[in-house]
């Protein structure tokens, strides 16, 4: 052979086996070089595909397995050695890149099955997520629709519309075939059918209470599922084929007024449900979920709430059409009970005036008619005639007074009066019938009675009288006793008037007077009777005395009015008894702007009050007007000196001098200032002067400033001469004056 | 006519007159009746210190309110309230009456009005002196004669 360097196959070229060896490989090096470009491709083509240069390695291994198997096509032939080393130098390669790809693949083949795996889970998870997000979503549908449920039922205050709408819009929400309300019934032993979804008119269907399924519904505040062939759940006639829905039934409390107490909710204490059922379609195969039975109890509750909310609103509605009605009828009664007064007032002033007229003319008339010449018989009659007149004028008057002492419109006359002149006064009333009776008055002032007081005297006599007046009625013989005296605070509790407390203080004293009689007496178990009007004791002498029974009674309402009490102490029949009363009583103060009563004028007479050597101070600044008062007095026959200025008269005043008359209206000097110096200087009340104001003014200013400097007097200007005389001896004697125009 | 008897017409008339017009009232009447044995002269001796006191009074109040700078209206109100005082005791109603209109005036410090009234109370009151001095004069004559004012 010749040296070709060629390698000869082993087998020959033409054998069948090589050929199909030969298109093999052909085949081979074409698939292993497109895989590559597949692979560039489709990797191109994908965005994601993180093993890039194991691609580029695997691209690799394959190009040079293609290659391999290309090149090995030529060395079926006979080829020569660079054919053979090229082939060589392929087939190294390959097996290297192959090694090295081998080895890889140990590396990235779990890795690539573990993307497998989390791709696997994560599309579970997102299948997991997809369902949750189902659930929340219904779940936000069936809170809005709880929302716009409460919202609906909330909306409206009438009864029947929360319960109509629950049904509607619980119908709507979940899709119901039909929902019911069975309400107790007024005997509380039946539930009735109230309000349905489809049914326009429920018929009365009622079933008792007390089955097991509605206690079971009743126990539980959760919706509970009960059979569909229950009474309650069984509103329509059951037809055949139809596999009925799912029910549910849940307790709706009926919460009454009494249940809301202050602190605590309405648990568990009310006592009446109702029942509220709901059915899914039938033949649905739908099911109640966890939260449409949720969305069903919240409804529940609200509607319960809504319903109690409607029952308080009906509650007050009807309170105030009560309380309008009362009001309407109270003012009714007002009004007739203002016109009976009215009426009845009218009434009394009528009689009262064409009673007294009349009445008013037989005692006049009959008691001129006694003066007149008559027969003894003649006279028995007038006198008769005239006394039963004066009894009926006294029942006139006591009927009047009672009746307006009465209706409170009786107010007292305050006055200053003469405490003890009221006292000789009633002395003298009773003296004549005391004398003919033959029993001995004596009446008993207490020293420290003060001589004036503030008070209605009239009433205050017609008091005394009374009570000094039943003394004498009731007495056959022996002494009536008058004692009056100031109430101290130990005297004045007394066991008769447990609840009067009277409190004396600077301005009122409580004049207490008892009038003790030895008389016939009265039992304990009259006593009560004796102020209530027209209620006489029984005994027959009573009876013959007359008198209306009134007396007592007014004496009591006009105590009553000065603030005091009175009542009656006897010992029994025939033992005497004693009136005591207690009045409360003004005491007027030395300078009060009430005038002085007149006295009985003892006759203020000109002239024959003497002043002779009586010495005066007089103080004025104006010379005219000092000497014209200086006249006057002199005149009067007073010893006068006269000062001109402050200091200069208190400089001269001394305790001879019995008044001192100063100018007031004269700006600047203050005469005020004066008497309130004057009355430091002489500390006892008989040393001092009396201080007298002249003042061109009369307004309540000067008066009071006056007062407050502690005068004793004021005197207008100008003083005429008579005034001076009358006005200075009423100073005098009396040591207070106030006001002289 | 007896001459006493017709001085004494002419004083009882003139003192009427007085009255009538309104220069005195009832309180000059009183202190006439105030005048006896003891005090003679009573009414005499009121007049003189009343017309001594008024012509202080009146220039006093003259000067204050001649004042160009700032008129001392209090003065001038304590001087008219002094010349009041004396006026309504000797019963000059007239004076009286001006120091009356004179005190709004002094309170609403008008000097134009102030001085209007100085003015008028001047006026009064030289009436006044003259028709008081007449009756003075008359009173003396009756004395004189023999008569009596009562």
């Amino acid at each position: 052979m010749e040296s070709c360097n060629c390698i000869e196959p082993q087998w020959p070229a033409d054998e069948l086996l090589m050929k199909y060896q030969y298109i093999s490989d052909f085949f081979i090096a074409l698939a292993y070089f497109s895989i590559p470009l597949e692979l560039i491709y489709f990797v191109k083509k994908s965005a994601v595909f993180p093993y890039r240069w194991v691609l580029v390695q695997f691209g690799a291994f394959i190009v040079l397995c293609g290659a391999t198997h290309l090149i090995n096509l030529w060395t079926f032939t006979m080829h020569s050695r660079t054919v053979a080393v090229v082939m060589t130098t392929a087939k190294v390669l390959t097996a290297v890149v192959s090694c090295a790809t081998a080895l890889m693949l140990v590396h990235i083949i779990p890795d690539l099955l573990s993307v497998k795996t989390r791709e696997l889970f994560l599309k579970n998870k997102a299948a997991e997520l997809d369902r949750e997000m189902g659930l929340i979503r219904t779940q936000e549908e069936t809170g809005r629709h709880v929302r716009m449920l409460t919202h609906e039922i909330r909306s409206t205050l009438d009864r029947h519309t929360i319960l109509k709408t629950t049904l509607v819009e619980l119908g709507r929400t979940l899709g119901l075939e039909e929902c019911a309300l069975w309400m107790p019934t007024r005997t509380g032993l039946e539930l009735q059918l109230s309000y349905t979804l489809r049914q326009q008119n429920p018929v009365g269907y009622t079933v008792p209470i007390h089955l097991p399924v509605i206690n079971q519904v009743f126990s539980s505040s959760r919706a509970v599922k009960i059979s569909p062939n229950c009474p309650v759940a069984r509103l329509r006639p059951v037809s055949g084929k139809y596999v009925p829905g799912e029910v549910v039934a849940v307790r709706v409390p009926l919460l009454h007024l009494s249940n809301f107490q202050i602190n605590d909710w309405p648990e568990l204490s009310t006592k009446r449900y109702a029942l509220m059922v709901l059915m899914l379609p039938s033949d649905s195969a739908r099911q109640w979920h966890g939260h449409q039975l949720e969305l069903v109890e919240v409804v529940a509750d609200q509607v319960a709430v809504a319903l109690s909310h409607a029952a308080i609103l009906e509650e007050s509605m009807r309170a105030r059409d009560l309380l309008m009605e009362q009001n309407v009828a109270l003012d009714l009664a007002r009004r007739e009970a203002e016109t009976a007064i009215r009426a009845r007032n009218d009434f009394l002033a009528v009689m009262n005036h064409e009673m007294r007229t009349p009445m008013h003319a037989i005692i006049a008339l009959s008691s001129l008619l006694q003066e007149t010449e008559l027969t003894p018989e003649q006279r028995l009659m007038v006198e008769t005639i005239l006394k039963s007149s004066n009894l009926l004028a006294t029942l006139i008057n006591d009927v009047l007074d009672v009746s307006r002492l009465e209706d409170g419109s009786l107010q007292l006359d305050l006055g200053i009066f003469n405490l003890c002149a009221v006292f000789r006064e009633v002395l003298n009333l009773i003296k004549p019938i005391a004398s003919v009776k033959k029993l001995h008055v004596s009446l008993n002032l207490a020293p420290d009675l003060p001589e004036y007081a503030i008070g209605d005297e009239k009433r205050l006599m017609q008091t005394i009288l009374n009570v000094v007046g039943n003394a004498v009625k009731f007495t056959k013989e022996g002494s009536i006793s008058i004692t009056a005296f100031v109430a101290k605070s130990e005297s004045l509790r007394d066991s008769r008037a447990p609840e009067f407390f009277p409190v004396p203080s600077d301005n009122h004293f409580y004049l207490r007077v008892q009038v003790k009689d030895s008389g016939s007496g009265i039992s304990t178990q009259d006593i009560p009777k004796l102020f209530t009007k027209f209620a006489q004791t029984q005994s027959t002498a009573t009876r013959n005395s007359g008198g209306s029974g009134l007396g007592l009674a007014i004496c009591k309402r006009f105590v009553n009015l000065m603030e005091g009490h009175i009542w009656i102490e006897s010992e029994g029949l025939g033992k005497g008894c004693t009136a005591i009363f207690t009045v409360k009583l003004g005491i007027p103060e030395r300078l009060n702007e009430s005038k002085l009563p007149l006295m009985p004028k003892v006759s203020s007479n000109h002239g024959q009050t003497s002043f002779s050597g009586l010495k005066v101070l007089v103080m004025d600044e104006n010379g005219v007007s000092r000497m014209v008062t200086k006249g006057l007095l002199v005149h009067l026959g007073f010893e006068v000196t006269m000062v001109s200025s402050s200091d200069e008269c208190l400089h001269v005043v001394s305790h001879e001098h019995k008044v001192v008359l100063m100018d007031v209206c004269v700006p600047g000097m203050d005469g005020y200032e004066i008497a309130v110096q004057i009355h430091e200087k002489f500390t006892k009340s008989h040393e001092r002067p009396l201080i007298v104001a002249l003042t061109g003014n009369t307004d309540k200013v000067t008066k009071e400033n006056c007062m407050r400097a502690g005068m004793d007097g004021v005197i207008l200007k100008p003083v005429s001469l008579d005034k001076m005389r009358s006005v200075l001896s009423d100073l005098l004697e009396h040591r207070v004056l106030f006001e002289a125009i | 006519m007896d001459i006493v008897s017709q001085l004494q017409r002419q004083f009882i008339d003139y003192s009427a007159s007085l009255h009538h017009e309104g220069f005195v009232d009832d309180q000059f009447t009183q202190l006439q009746k105030l005048q006896d044995e003891n005090s003679p002269d009573f009414v005499v001796e009121v007049a003189s210190l009343f017309f001594e006191d008024c012509e202080k009074l009146i220039n006093n109040m003259a000067r204050a309110l001649e004042q160009q700078q700032g008129v001392d209206f209090k003065q001038v109100d304590a001087s008219v309230h002094q010349l009041k005082g004396s006026s309504s005791s000797i019963g000059a109603v007239r004076v009286k009456n001006v120091c009356i209109s004179f005190r709004s005036f002094c309170e609403a410090q008008n000097r134009e009005g102030c001085l209007r009234c100085l003015q008028q109370v001047t006026h009064e009151y030289s009436l006044l002196k003259n028709k008081l001095q007449t009756l003075f004069r008359l009173e003396q004559q009756l004395l004189a004669a023999g008569g009596s004012i009562k």
